[in-house]
């Protein structure tokens, strides 16, 4: 219980990983809600990788790490762009309304 | 003893401003506590002595990304409270999924182990001489120099298509066009009239 050891990090990131995709589940509506859930699942991926990397001594998880923050950065980036033009076109943003394409 | 006492805070702390995230009735409450868990995620990188990771956590994630989140929450005046209406809806579906992932994830750490020689097959080791962030800069530069320009590359598109996608041209506007005023002739713009001495134009 006191010795931090690799399955605590593991637990933890589980947990995470869990609550991104029951956030989703609960907001189903509001796409920022939605797209700030998928930054929580993308954090729960990262503590494993930098976990792995600090209990094996390999860095390569670390290197990892920062390539999955740079596609986060630039997923949310445009995203949000995106929400933008939405909303400016239809005045609102609940994932119903989107569906003029039938999808 | 600290450190375990550290890990557990961090962890707390991170779980329940994930909560907060997704139960929160505000989505600028959401923002804000995502910002605090981010924080957290940092400490708990930092504890796992990955300080290069943990900052660029702090500022990529709490500097640039939340930040874009809290600037389109506030712009976009959207009715939240309708939004939440129904929500309670999905929950026994998401509970059904989230619990699936969960126990999923939890057969497979329960009887995952590491392969017994597995130092021998690391692919770039911990040199403990050079401290973290040098040791990051040796790797990524060298071994991992095309995926990083690659990573730029992505990082470009997606500002160009962030701009792209944003940008609107406003009508009723007076804007400097210097093409157009490269273009005017004297001939275009310019008459000249003689006059008659008191005949007037």
């Amino acid at each position: 219980m006191m010795e931090i050891g690799l399955e605590h990090y593991l637990t933890l990131a589980a947990i995470l990983f869990t609550m991104g995709i029951f956030g989703i589940f609960l907001n189903r509506k509001n796409v920022i809600i939605i797209l700030m859930c998928i930054e929580l699942i993308l954090l729960a991926v990262n503590i494993n990788f930098v976990a792995f990397s600090s209990f094996m001594g390999d860095l390569k998880g670390q290197i990892f790490t920062m390539f999955i923050l740079t596609v986060a950065a630039a997923e949310a980036a445009i995203g949000l762009a995106i929400l933008v033009i939405f909303f400016r076109n239809k005045g609102s943003i609940a994932v119903e309304d989107i569906s003029s394409m039938r999808g | 003893m600290l450190t375990s006492l550290a890990f557990y805070l961090f962890a707390f702390v991170l779980l329940l401003s994930a909560t907060m995230v997704i139960t929160a009735r505000s989505p600028v409450h959401s923002v804000l506590f995502l910002i605090l868990g981010f924080f957290n995620a940092a400490g708990l990188f930092v504890l796992l002595g990955a300080e290069f990771v943990a900052m660029i956590l702090v500022i990529v994630y709490v500097g640039a990304v939340a930040v874009l989140f809290l600037f389109v929450v506030m712009m976009l005046d959207m009715g939240f409270a309708e939004l939440r209406k129904g929500a309670m809806k999905y929950v026994p579906v998401g509970l059904i999924v989230g619990g699936i992932l969960l126990a999923e994830l939890a057969i497979v750490y329960a009887n995952w182990s590491f392969v017994p020689d597995y130092q021998s097959n690391l692919a770039s080791p911990v040199n403990a001489d050079v401290n973290n962030t040098e040791a990051l800069g040796a790797l990524l530069y060298t071994d991992y120099v095309f995926a990083f320009q690659v990573a730029g590359l992505v990082l470009l598109v997606a500002m160009i298509g962030a701009i792209v996608l944003t940008h609107r041209t406003r009508g009723g506007v007076r804007r400097q066009k210097i093409a157009e005023q490269n273009a005017r002739k004297r001939e275009d713009v310019v008459q000249v009239i003689k006059v008659q001495p008191g005949a007037g134009v």
